[in-house]
């Protein structure tokens, strides 16, 4: 052999983005860079004009939670608040292809929430008349109607979780995550943003009740204001000023099979069984599980979920019987006591959090994005994260998001 | 799955155990006296350590009974067991 293998490949495509060093000082540090991270970097830099910027990621940038989630978005919640925000995200997916110059393959193919018992049945109706009453297209089918939309589901009523109907949500989709994260670092890099990885953040300086910088693995860097998209790592974040935050950290599971040929062509959730099932484009059968019931960091879980999880989806869809599965894996959720966020200011001036959104937030990374930047921008909360406090665990004013949220909190 | 030794049963399966959070969160000696401050702090706000923490598990299929455990939950790895009254045990992670 003459020269090396791989020799004759052509050179690597352009990079998207580039690998700066961290300059010693920023008007704005992000702290994560996963797709949270990367969407308010690039609504500052677009939106407010904000571009000295550092987004910092402590390992590879979407190689957390952006990496591992099942990539379903949609906004059929409860309540008013969360209808704002998750309707807002979900109205920005709609252009935001155009808007980043980069396909992301959003594909609007709707979402079935299955309903398997009386009381199912009656929650789902009454959100699907909150969704209607917000603007939000949602509709109630029966069980034929689930058979219709998608065909491989098993709608027999002799199985232990017969299903009795679903919401209907037909603007839902799915995107591919990991070009979601690339289409908004490649525009925050081209308006400035400095997008910095392997930078991990070992300490938080604060003077006066003030952020002043951040202690990381490459140095100080000093920081105007200090924003936190850490999702499972928040409260570790938190606690180097002193915060104490309302979440637990769990392991929360997901899987692919071997690729099939076209079969699945929506997305099922199911609330009771624990497991919501899409197809990729590529062909995989993807599918989440509940969280692991312990507090974990450890990016794994334990094979007993994926059982469970393996025989919810079997009963309801028995064509999976001869699919193999390829790969499992996990990520880290920060789950808060209702089920919805927190975005918003802290009582240290300058430092911005948004953390809580358990299993849900990858729906949600073009609406937060666009908010959490603007909170960032005139330090004041954006109308629709506003009802997102860190105060509201003290003043009551839950958003319960437990029905709509999904899977095991 | 993991095994967890149950200080009265000894080791056994983690599907047969129930998970209860943060050990050692002491009920409020004089509620009427708590601002809404410690009332939300009492009843949302719990330690989330990436390293030992302290916490509660139940032998729901077995002898039904709560413990303490310590857990790094970077690992999984359960450090040490003791029953509900003892003091937690000096670990090392």
């Amino acid at each position: 052999m003459t020269s090396p293998p791989g020799a004759h490949l052509p050179e690597h495509p352009d990079f998207l983005w580039d690998n700066p060093e961290p300059k010693a000082s920023y008007d704005v540090v992000i702290v994560g860079g996963g797709g949270h991270g990367l969407a308010t970097a690039y609504y500052l830099a677009k939106v407010h004009g904000i571009t000295n910027v550092a987004v910092l990621e402590k390992g590879w940038l979407a190689g957390g939670n952006m990496a591992r989630n099942t990539t379903i978005i949609r906004s059929n919640y409860l309540w008013d608040e969360s209808s704002g925000i998750y309707e807002h995200s979900l109205k920005l997916w709609e252009g935001l292809e155009e808007d980043l110059g980069y396909p992301i393959l959003f594909d609007q193919r709707g979402v079935l929430n299955l309903a398997h018992s009386l009381q199912d049945v009656r929650d789902s109706v009454r959100r699907v008349n909150a969704n209607r009453l917000n603007g939000i297209d949602a509709e109630w089918v029966d069980p034929a109607g689930v058979k219709e939309i998608c065909p491989i589901v098993n709608t027999s009523p002799d199985v232990r979780y017969p299903v009795l109907g679903a919401t209907y949500q037909p603007r839902a989709g799915i995107a591919k995550h990991d070009y979601v994260a690339w289409g908004y670092a490649r525009a925050a890099h081209a308006m400035g943003v400095d997008l910095i990885q392997n930078c991990e953040v070992t300490g938080l300086e604060t003077s006066q009740g003030r952020i002043t910088a951040v202690e990381t693995s490459r140095g100080r860097i000093a920081a105007g204001k200090v924003a936190l998209c850490a999702a499972g790592h928040s409260s570790v974040l938190a606690k180097m000023v002193g915060l104490r935050l309302p979440l637990a950290s769990h392991p929360l599971q997901a899987l692919v099979s071997e690729l099939l040929e076209p079969v699945h062509p929506t997305v099922v959730m199911s609330n009771a069984v624990h497991v919501y099932v899409s197809q990729a484009h590529k062909g995989e059968l993807v599918m989440g599980a509940g969280i692991d019931s312990y507090n974990g960091y450890g990016q794994r879980g334990s094979f007993h979920i994926i059982e469970q999880q393996m025989s919810a989806a079997l009963e309801l869809f028995p064509v999976f019987a001869r699919a193999h599965l390829l790969r499992t894996w996990a990520g880290i959720v920060d789950v808060s006591p209702d089920a919805s966020p927190i975005v918003g200011l802290t009582p240290v001036g300058g430092l911005y959090l948004n953390c809580g959104w358990g299993t849900g937030g990858f729906k949600a990374t073009p609406g937060v994005g666009d908010c959490f930047a603007h909170t960032i921008a005139h330090d004041k909360p954006h109308p629709f994260n506003e009802p997102f406090t860190l105060e509201r665990f003290t003043t009551g004013a839950l958003v319960d998001e437990h029905g709509a949220a999904a899977v095991a909190h | 799955m993991q095994l967890i030794p149950c200080p009265w049963c000894g080791p056994r399966e983690e599907a047969e155990f129930h998970y209860g959070g943060q050990a050692h969160v002491a009920y409020p000696e004089d509620p009427s006296a708590l601002t809404d401050e410690e009332w939300a702090q009492y009843v949302f706000f719990r330690e989330n350590p990436s390293g030992p923490f302290a916490e509660r598990w139940s032998h729901n299929a077995g002898c039904r009974r709560w413990f303490n455990a310590v857990r790094d939950t970077r690992t999984h790895d359960l450090l040490a067991v003791y029953r509900v009254g003892e003091p937690m045990p000096e670990v090392i992670a």
